[in-house]
């Protein structure tokens, strides 16, 4: 049914990592076509999860046709020079395996899931999906009026419709502004010829990570890399993009407000944040957890909450991503609550910036922060999943042991700092959806 | 279904309820060490050792949810489960969730038509904590009026999130009290917005009195320790709970449906949507393992027909699919829904659902199809075993709601015993129009302002 959404919101609360795990020690091997594998082997049950990863997502889509990278990626299992589109699903579903590819904002995953005993079946699949995709004009037109209709039902969705506007406002001329599935005009426009060479430019070895984990040796795991992606080459009419994408600037703050026949307001606020490079990533991870990001003790949730009744949910996130991402506080109140939400939000916002927090607070989130790492690794899927990133990010293969360090060193000094150099109250942009006539919202201060 | 505290799990709790609840002995992985003790004051205790993570999940479920409400009190064992985190005796209010982050835990809970559970994910080494905070809140809850009063309205933002600015819940929750008249699987389990209204604090814990007994409750816990040093440490806990008089709620019953009903909500949205549901038999009758091989026939991955015929081949539907309730306390409902792609009407959409269910009473599958799908449920019984969580929560559920963990554990040899003719015999028997009941969402134009 439709829970897509609701996905995305888990996403965001996934907290950075931790020890614990300090044991966790990935093998890097790079292939001869420059394709990279990332291995952590574990024989505790007979399953391999594989992520692969094409550094390249909807960041690069071509402007004014937004959407390409998700068309691109939705196409992969729709075809091949080898197999129908029902043949590749009818081989996935009678090995119980899992495989679907999806592009995001920076990179696009192709994840695989299977037993081990059927493995090569899994390799065989997975690169016929990522070498020989077809790109049928039927097949496309068929997956297109598919993406057109998920576009339209997203406007049944108060946090898509704020989303999308909020997002155009943050992000300028940016193509992060641009949702990954793209814009109704935009998806429309793409043509055989956009999806073709978005993948020739791409879909490349040496632009691709492959994390694998689970019950697999090292020798196993080259043997297959070998057998079935020795054949991909980096051939290319035009190399592969350079990414010389300008980073987005911080726009001008902008109200806006929309119109829905809801009982309740959706509240998008926030600016411009940081990208995951950022060296100052770790203490806004820690102001952010104590602000609003996702536990049940956030100041956010004592204060809106559980102090006010206001609100079922109410969060803060730093999208960190390759260029900064969105700062973002999300809320939904009751339509004649909206100016109260609104202004109890900011309140928190100049109290942290005002004062900082508290040593116990700090104490408290590292605690957190560190003590649930374990957590975050334990199955095969989610481990899989955090490896690309670690790859993606060049985190380093010590990230596992290294991220306890980096959230210790965090003192109340840095998140007074953070917190001055990062939230920008007088920068804020808003975005309010729902009943106008009952939320009577007030401009920002 | 079912309603969480937080609005961050409730991808954890679809998920978990959509997959089909399996756990066996796994070809080539170690079979888990699972034992079930029942303490004196009727406590049932279930260990799942599995050393492969340094983790642990503690889960405590109790036999009561929307299932035990009546029409003017719906909803309480939802608002008594966010009670639960405002405070007992010995920890004040938020207390709970802030011991719990700061020892690097996640924690919270979930309520459904037929269970309110708890739970901690924890490093391995910290399972102590959720001994002593449950086995706390399992007897010394307060419920403070005004805290009552605040949550009250915290319920209410859920309840408008979820289904009152939500066209496709709003549609499910008439399309429930439509196909059930009088059984309480009629109410959402959030309850009705006017009844959240008028619920009291001394409601909630009159509920809390009743139904938050040992011998009401399951604990499992699975993860990462040694059953001999764990079991006592539980025993010194909770045992000295001291029993209480079993829950015994009169069940109304549910005349049978002699006829097809329909239900109709008309509101803005974009795209029309059909909910309907047939009335199957639960795990308590055999035909629950063909019931469960025919959902996955219609709606395991792109290659089962309810996808290939609607959404790839005849193009009608954005999605397709088909669910059976198997782990429920009372007979539920067999499922089907499809949203129409723009341009298509939901005439169309329903006339293509019914063909494929035709074909079923009809043509037997075919034997690739009926292995495909018995692999299916195999491998994620292997998938599901990757998490601690996901293993306690099957295990959880089946106890409460009667089935025991049993079911869970043979469930694969059960399903793999299947054949074709069960599968044509069960669509036959179950998927008929007089058990069927239709939701239609039409959608109005967009109010003009």
């Amino acid at each position: 049914m439709r829970f897509y959404a609701c996905l995305l919101i888990f996403l965001f609360i996934s907290v950075e990592s931790q020890p614990a795990f300090a044991e966790i020690k990935p093998k890097q091997i790079v292939m001869k076509n420059g394709l990279t594998i990332l291995l952590i082997e574990q024989h505790s049950l007979p399953i391999v999860s594989v992520e692969a990863l094409i550094k390249s997502g909807s960041v690069d889509d071509p402007f004014d046709r937004a959407g390409v990278a998700n068309l691109t990626a939705s196409l992969l299992d729709e075809g091949t020079q080898k197999r129908s589109s029902t043949q590749i699903a009818e081989e996935i579903d009678f090995i119980g395996a899992s495989l679907g590819a999806s592009a995001d904002l920076d990179y696009t995953s192709v994840n695989l899931r299977v037993l081990k005993k059927d493995i090569e079946r899994g390799f065989d699949l997975l690169s016929d999906l990522l070498l020989n995709p077809l790109f049928d004009v039927k097949e496309m037109e068929r997956v297109r009026r598919l993406i057109l209709g998920s576009i339209l039902s997203g406007k049944d969705d108060p946090t898509t419709i704020a989303s999308l506007a909020f997002d155009n406002i943050v992000f300028g001329n940016h193509p992060y502004k641009n949702p990954v599935i793209g814009l109704e005009e935009s998806v429309q426009k793409i043509g055989r010829d956009d999806i073709v060479s978005f993948y020739q430019n791409h879909y490349l070895p040496k632009n691709t990570l492959f994390s694998i984990v689970g019950d697999v040796t090292e020798k196993e795991a080259v043997a297959l890399v070998k057998k079935y992606f020795s054949e991909w080459k980096n051939v290319s009419p035009k190399p592969v993009l350079a990414r010389n994408i300008a980073s987005p600037t911080i726009q001008p703050k902008k109200t806006e407000l929309i119109e829905k026949d809801l009982t309740q307001t959706t509240v998008l606020i926030g600016h411009l944040g940081i990208s995951r490079k950022n060296p100052d990533f770790y203490p806004v991870i820690v102001m952010n957890y104590i602000l609003g990001g996702g536990g049940f003790s956030s100041r956010l949730l004592t204060h809106i909450r559980d102090n006010k009744g206001l609100v079922y949910s109410a969060y803060s996130s730093f999208d960190a991503n390759r260029q900064p991402g969105a700062f973002e506080i999300s809320l939904q109140t009751k339509a004649s609550n909206t100016n109260e939400a609104i202004s109890a939000t900011l309140q928190e916002i100049n109290q942290i910036l005002k004062d900082g927090v508290t040593e116990t607070e700090l104490m408290e989130a590292k605690a957190y922060l560190i003590g649930s790492f374990p957590l975050r690794l334990e199955t095969t899927g989610k481990l899989a999943g955090l490896l690309s990133k670690v790859g993606f990010h060049e985190l380093g293969l010590a990230y596992f042991s290294d991220y306890p360090k980096y959230i210790e060193k965090v003192t109340r000094e840095d998140i007074l700092r953070v917190a001055k150099t990062y939230l920008r109250p007088d920068q804020m942009t808003l975005v309010v959806v729902g009943n106008l006539a009952e939320a009577k919202v007030k401009e920002l201060p | 279904m079912s309603n969480c505290r937080s609005a961050f799990l409730l991808p954890i709790c679809l998920l978990l309820f959509s997959i089909p609840f399996v756990h066996a002995e796994s070809k080539g992985g170690t079979p888990p060490a699972v034992s079930r003790t029942v303490l004196k004051n009727g406590l049932s205790v279930i260990l799942v050792e599995e050393n492969k993570a340094p983790v642990v999940t503690f889960q405590v479920w109790y036999k009561v949810g929307s299932r035990n409400e009546r029409i003017g009190k719906t909803g309480l064992s939802h608002l008594l489960e966010h009670m639960m985190f405002k405070g007992t005796s010995l920890h004040g209010k938020g207390e709970f969730s802030r011991i719990v982050a700061k020892n690097g835990g996640t924690e919270n809970a979930f309520t459904g038509n037929d269970y309110t559970a708890y739970f901690e994910n924890f490093a391995a080494n910290q399972i102590d904590l959720s001994l002593e905070l449950e086995s706390d809140r399992m007897q010394n809850l307060l419920i403070d009026p005004t805290e009552f009063g605040l949550e009250m309205e915290v319920v209410k933002e859920e309840r408008r999130s979820r289904t009152d600015d939500d066209p496709y819940s709003s549609l499910v929750e008439t399309l429930y009290a439509t196909a059930f008249l009088v059984h309480p699987y009629h109410n959402p389990i959030i309850g009705w917005m006017d009844d959240i209204n008028d619920l009291s604090r001394d409601d909630a814990y009159q509920h809390y009195k009743q139904y938050y007994q040992p011998n009401n409750a399951t604990v499992v816990i699975a993860g990462d320790f040694k059953s001999e040093t764990l079991l006592p440490k539980v025993v010194a806990l909770f045992e000295k709970i001291p029993q209480g008089v079993n829950p015994n709620p009169k069940m109304p019953i549910e005349p049978p449906q002699r006829g097809e009903r329909r239900a109709i909500v008309k509101r803005e949205a974009q795209l029309p949507y059909i909910f309907m549901g047939f009335h199957t038999p639960n795990y308590k009758n055999p035909d629950t393992y063909p019931l469960s091989v025919l959902a996955g026939i219609l709606s395991s991955g792109k290659s089962s027909r309810l996808y290939k015929a609607l959404v790839y081949q005849q193009q009608l539907a954005l999605d397709a699919g088909g669910q059976y309730e198997d782990l429920t306390t009372d007979p539920d409902l067999f499922y089907f829904y499809g949203t129409p792609r723009p341009g298509v009407s939901l005439e169309a959409v329903e006339a293509a659902l019914n063909a494929e269910i035709k074909r079923l009473q009809a043509d037997k599958v075919t034997d690739t199809e009926l292995t495909k799908v018995q692999n299916q449920i195999e491998a994620s019984f292997v998938f599901g075993a990757d998490s601690n969580f996901a293993r306690a929560m099957q295990i959880g559920r089946a106890e409460t709601v009667g089935a025991g963990y049993d079911y869970v554990t043979h469930y694969v040899e059960n399903i793999r015993k299947v054949t074709a003719d069960d599968i044509q015999r069960v669509a036959q028997e179950y998927l008929i129009e007089d058990q069927k009941s239709v939701g239609m969402l039409i959608p109005k134009p967009k109010k003009e302002f």
